[in-house]
């Protein structure tokens, strides 16, 4: 009988009720006795030199505890904020490293960099004081582009790296793909831009760091996808604080979207300074610091050409991306326009050559890293709008396009020539579902009634692919990666039958106390209110690598599955000694352990209190106690994919652009939570759309101040710019390689959105001539290419 | 530092504040109504919403003075003194209208007042309704879904209450 | 924000006696763009003279076959009002349209204009119907009331009472909103009385402006046509990331036409 609240059920969320009645806990409502708190004082200058910093009036000031600049922190022995990926260029030099102290030292370089930290009673008074700081700075040119940064006489960020290239890579077989282009006939190319994005989780930064004086322990609350990550870097790298004198703690996490995953400045100063002031010290961003200091995502400069044969059958595939990161090396920043995007260029395409450069830029702007996606919505969106427009200029349909170079599911496992090997997927199946549900086949009367109001209608696909799971250690290893990418869980039964789950992946949204919950009570046959999970806090779970790249269930699922295994196993041993019979002849199932063949059976409660009361064991061979940890690699990649179908209408007038439908088919392998999996889905949709038509941080590009620093310009979708979504999916592919066989769903839906999107906008100006708009597709870009494509009909309204 | 009163779920409430504590910063730091957050400095996200004698305003645009007076009601009243859950945090609950949590007390304080002021509540009239409120994580299909059920439940509830 | 001394009067006299010969002090109505500027501390008043205490600064009544209404009404209250409604129904409509609900609930229509934000929606209703503004001192025809950007003819001190709203024969207000924001990237309240048709359009420019050459034409032919054959000159008109000069001049023109569409 299928457990109602196991694997495969719609469970209500076991979180909600905190947070539907103000009981979230999240970093900024905990508050601690004595505490302070921090203003960090930030540059008004792109680029800037750092002359000299009077901080004696601010000291001074009302409740004032203390102000500390970068030189404090340097004379104090702080180093700056590690970067976890290396990427070696072409050449095989290793990529330009500087140094990123958490408050500037000498030298500011974007508009909003850390100079200085007041430490106050009262946030009021520190943010008063550090207008007495009195900083003299002398302006330097700033580059915020890609392209003037790398241009001749461009000012120079970094002298780690010259000519402000961070490193200059390639991946694929360049003479194949040179080959395979000479002989086309047909070639699609593309430059497009791959706009910056603010990520924009709807809770602010937020970090308390606290000094124990009597035990020399720091601890540290922190909005964090990733505690652990967070204490080894920090503790490790940054203030030399070994792990058993440091805590980290991730209460509740108001969203991260990859934001969160990285260790930024004000978490090190907090938890540094708080041992300098003895107090408690609070720092949470307000929206407009967030958007000058949290990490952005995406910001590409990109060509691309798509070589295809006489039968629109793909050919090659070449890119060329220049990546902006920003002024310093994000965490994870170097892996994301690399490793996380052209490894993807395949698609669910058969291409069989690929080759694809990149360089990587700094730039005197907010540091980029992973956002949502994180460089396969880059990946998926130039190739998707290179399918659509190779379709229109073949005249080939674009679902029999995708059809032929489609890779069949019998050719998996598939290796691509761009180092990925993907192990299932039927792409055909999920685009004929999404074919179905869209009733593509009525588009053209569809059309046709909407141009008979006058209004343009489009449809455009993304059939996507992502790597997600991330990632088999050795494979990130080899790649780069200066950390082990597996995932780790604990799982403790306790005397009377309930139990307990550490894991070190961390939930911000995701909905894992449900979903990891209905695991293990599936797993035990016990009900899910005897199942708590435990996640955030690094002085309760085993070392843990966190959340993010769609991997909590694939790898953070795999570890607690493990480790219920483990569990399972021993208590056969106990079982079996209880029964009198052979491990051998013990079955378990539905909760309870069975002598084959005979009715003498012990249900897993029982076995958990004679664990725990070992009266009678065989202490030699038989332990007590019931808990058991483990820690998962995987072995590949996951592969989620799907074909997302998006139809607009666009207002000739005005160029606005309305979904007027939307449908995702997805294969995320085995589904856990369908009610969750489907919310992941909708949300990423809208970031994917909010890329498309609505979102961009935009940058003065001569002062190199974000002109969309607030939610006034920076335009974040709402409930009335979206629709409601058709979402369904099939599991008839599912992973093979992880024990629940299960791929991850929490960032298909941004992975294709944006690709999906663009591509209906195309598609309703493809009569005008329009091949390519870059995004956002915004009123006035949408009526300028109208506009700029029919004059004779604007001339004649 | 001027003193102010106000009725706060139902309690009376006072503090001594400055005349710049904004509502939301008296709610959450002094009378530790923590349901309350702030995501934007700029009056749009709508995660401080809460009900000032009736009517949803954004608490991180009034200052505490200005609610001097006044009934007050947060996400941490919205429930039966038993627990019960007032029936648009039901819905929510029941339709998955959050995930991480915290655009969720404002976002059920802006449906329910959004509900008692409009019967019959369409999908478009609560996509236009909720323009206050930003959600970065559900993509609002799931809150729209919860929001019309939420209000169908109000008013099933309606001539109980009146009774 | 800085600190200020905060004081609510009871009297619109009180509230004079307060503000008049103290240049550091402001008036506080609704706080939906004081309160913003102040926390990003771009303003530092001294002194905030809150006018919410004030009753005879609220409310909304029937006037000679007008309509006028307080300083200190709501957007919601404007929008909900059933004289309001049943007289002048565009006026509602117009205030339904400002920001989202939780600043119709506190931001209000005194606030609005004293503040002459160049993308609010009101001074469009105030010149599109030829309001007059009644202030503490006078009464000031809508037209010289909005003087510039976020500039009025208000002396220092002297605070908006309330404003007259004579009744159009017709009316219709048609918007494009800033994606972003919800302000107006455009908004044209076309207003017809008697034979007086006026065509108001704000956001466009750096404060409201009739666009005549449409009142001439509709004056001749009350039809979303009319206006066909007419051009606005880009020249002049506010350019920012979100929309160019030259976009406002053609949603100047859709506005106009959608909003003459709307009326029967």
């Amino acid at each position: 009988m299928a457990n109602p609240t196991g694997i495969g059920a719609p469970v209500r969320r076991r979180e909600d009720i905190r947070f539907l009645t103000g009981q979230g806990n999240y970093t900024d409502d905990i508050n601690r006795a004595n505490q302070t708190y921090a203003y960090v004082l930030r540059s008004p200058h792109a680029h800037a030199r750092i002359r000299e910093i009077d901080v004696s009036a601010a000291q001074a000031a009302p409740g004032v505890v203390a102000v500390f600049t970068g030189r404090d922190m340097a004379a104090d022995g702080v180093k700056g904020l590690p970067c976890g990926w290396q990427i070696h260029s072409k050449d095989g030099s290793p990529m330009a490293e500087p140094p990123h102290p958490p408050l500037a030292v000498d030298i500011v370089r974007y508009v909003g960099d850390q100079v200085a930290v007041v430490i106050a009673d009262s946030l009021g008074q520190a943010r008063d004081a550090a207008e007495l700081i009195e900083v003299d700075y002398e302006e330097l040119p700033a580059a915020v582009t890609s392209d003037r940064a790398l241009a001749a006489g461009a000012p120079q960020i970094h002298a780690e790296a010259p000519g402000n290239v961070c490193y200059d890579w390639h991946i694929g077989d360049a003479a194949a793909v040179d080959a395979a282009f000479a002989r086309a006939k047909h070639v699609t190319r593309i430059d497009l831009v791959n706009t910056r994005l603010v990520p924009n989780p709807m809770e602010p930064r937020s970090y308390i760091g606290e000094f124990d004086r009597s035990t020399g322990e720091y601890t540290l609350w922190t909005s964090s996808q990733n505690p652990h990550v967070i204490r080894l870097l920090m503790g490790a790298f940054v203030l030399g604080i070994p792990e058993h004198k440091l805590r980290v703690i991730a209460p509740d996490v108001g969203g991260g979207f990859g934001a969160k995953i990285y260790h930024y400045a004000e978490e090190a100063i907090v938890t540094w300074a708080s041992r300098k002031v003895t107090r408690p010290i609070k720092w949470t961003a307000d929206r407009s610091e967030a958007f000058l200091s949290d990490a952005h995502g995406r910001d590409h400069l990109t060509t691309c050409e798509l070589a295809l044969d006489e039968n629109a059958n793909f050919l090659a595939l070449r890119v060329h991306t220049t990546a902006n990161l920003g002024a310093y090396l994000s965490t994870f920043a170097p892996s994301i326009p690399t490793y996380l995007y052209a490894t993807l260029l395949a698609g669910q395409y058969k291409t069989p050559a690929i080759y694809a450069e990149v360089k990587a830029v700094f730039t005197n702007t907010v540091p980029v890293d992973a956002y949502r996606g994180a460089g396969r919505p880059e990946a998926c969106y130039l190739i998707e709008r290179l399918v659509e427009n190779a379709a229109r200029e073949t005249g080939v349909d674009k679902v029999e396009i995708r059809r032929r170079n489609f890779i069949p599911p019998s050719a998996m496992p598939y290796n691509t020539p761009v180092a990925l090997t993907y192990d299932t997927g039927d792409f055909a199946r999920c685009m004929d579902m999404a074919l179905k549900l869209a009733d593509y086949a009525g588009f053209p009367a569809r059309k046709a009634e909407a141009a008979r109001r006058g209004k343009l209608r489009g449809i455009g696909f993304a059939s996507y692919i992502e790597a997600c799971g991330i990632a088999p250690s050795n494979v990130a290893g080899a790649l780069g990666a200066r950390a082990g990418l597996y995932e780790s869980a604990e799982v403790r039964f306790h005397p009377t039958g309930s139990v307990t789950v550490f894991t070190g992946s961390h939930s911000h949204g995701q909905g894992h106390e449900t979903t990891f919950a209905q695991i293990v009570a599936d797993k035990f046959g016990i009900p899910i209110e005897n199942v708590e999970i435990v996640h955030g806090d690094t002085s309760k779970i085993p070392f843990g690598m966190g959340t993010y790249g769609s991997r909590s269930l694939a790898v953070g699922g795999s570890a607690i599955v493990k480790a219920v295994d483990k569990v399972v196993n021993k208590a056969r041993k106990i079982a079996a000694h209880m029964l009198e019979a052979a491990e051998t002849d013990v079955e378990f199932r539905d909760g309870r352990f069975t002598v084959a063949g005979t009715d003498k059976s012990l249900g897993i409660g029982d076995i958990a209190l004679s664990a725990y009361v070992p009266h009678n064991f065989p202490l030699e061979e038989l332990e007590p106690g019931l808990d058991e940890q483990a820690f998962y690699d995987p072995k590949n990649f996951t592969y989620p994919n799907g074909t997302q179908i998006c139809e607009v209408e666009i207002d000739p007038e005005t160029g606005v652009v309305r979904i007027v439908n939307f449908v995702a088919a997805d294969d995320f392998g085995r589904v856990i939570n369908p009610m969750i999996v489907e919310g992941q889905v909708h949300g990423g949709l809208v970031q994917g759309i909010g890329q498309a038509l609505l979102e961009h941080a935009v940058y003065d590009p001569d002062s190199g101040q974000l002109l969309s620093g607030s939610y006034m310009d920076y335009c974040m979708p709402r409930a009335d710019d979206v629709p409601s979504f058709t979402v369904a999916y099939h599991e008839e592919a599912p992973c093979t390689h992880n024990p629940l066989g299960v791929k991850g769903c929490g960032e298909a839906g941004t992975i294709g959105g944006a690709a999906a999107v663009m591509n209906a906008v195309v598609d309703a100006l493809a009569d005008l001539g329009v091949t390519h708009l870059d995004m956002p597709a915004t009123p006035e870009r949408v009526w300028r290419a109208i506009n700029a494509r029919r004059p004779a009909a604007v001339a004649a309204e | 530092m001027p003193t102010v009163s106000m009725t706060v779920n139902g309690r009376p409430a006072t503090g001594e504040v400055e005349g710049r504590t904004l509502l939301v910063q008296f709610l959450r730091d002094q009378l530790r109504l923590t349901g309350t957050h702030v995501g934007c400095d700029t009056s749009q996200c709508g995660a401080c919403v809460v009900h000032v004698d009736g009517r949803s305003v954004k608490s991180c645009t009034i200052l505490a003075v200005q609610a001097q007076g006044c009934e007050v009601t947060t996400i941490e009243g919205l429930a039966a003194a038993d627990g019960t859950l007032h029936p648009m945090q039901a819905a929510f609950r029941e339709h998955h209208g959050l995930q991480c949590g915290f655009c969720t007390p404002g976002m059920v304080m802006s449906a329910v007042e959004l509900a008692r002021d409009n019967a019959g509540l369409t999908e478009a009239q609560v996509r236009e309704g909720l323009e206050g409120n930003l959600c970065r994580c559900t993509g609002y299909h799931n809150i729209v879904k919860a929001v019309l059920a939420g209000a169908e439940a109000m008013q099933g509830q309606r001539p109980a209450a009146a009774e | 924000m800085y600190e200020f001394a905060y004081h609510r009067p009871a009297s619109l006299a009180e509230a004079s006696a307060l503000l008049t010969g103290n240049e550091e002090a402001r008036p506080l109505a609704g706080g939906h763009t004081l309160l913003p500027t102040l926390k990003q501390r771009l303003a530092q008043p001294s002194d905030l003279v809150d006018l919410g205490g004030i009753a005879e600064l609220k409310g909304i009544r029937e006037e000679a076959g007008g309509i006028t209404i307080g300083a200190m009404t709501t957007h919601g209250a404007v929008a909900h009002d059933q004289t309001v409604r049943r007289l002048i129904p565009a006026l509602a409509d117009l205030a339904e349209g400002i920001g989202d609900r939780q600043v119709r609930n506190r931001g209000t229509l005194g606030g609005s204009i004293s503040n002459n934000d160049p993308a609010a929606d009101y001074p469009a209703a105030l010149v599109g119907f030829g309001a007059v503004v009644r202030t503490t001192a006078r009464e000031i025809p809508a037209e010289d009331f909005f003087t510039g950007m976020f500039e009025t003819a208000l002396e220092p001190g002297e605070l908006v009472r309330e404003v007259h709203f004579p009744r159009p024969d017709r009316a219709a207000y048609a918007k494009f909103p800033n994606p972003a924001s919800r302000y107006a990237v455009v908004g044209v309240m076309v207003a017809q009385r008697g034979g007086e048709v006026r065509v108001a359009v704000t956001g466009a420019g750096p404060s409201v402006f009739r666009w005549t050459d449409a009142e001439v034409a509709l004056a001749g032919n009350w039809s979303p046509a009319a206006l066909d054959a007419l051009q606005v000159d880009a020249d002049g008109l506010n350019s920012d990331i979100h929309a160019s000069a030259e976009y406002r001049a053609n949603l100047v023109k859709v506005m106009a036409k959608r909003a003459v569409a709307q009326i029967p």
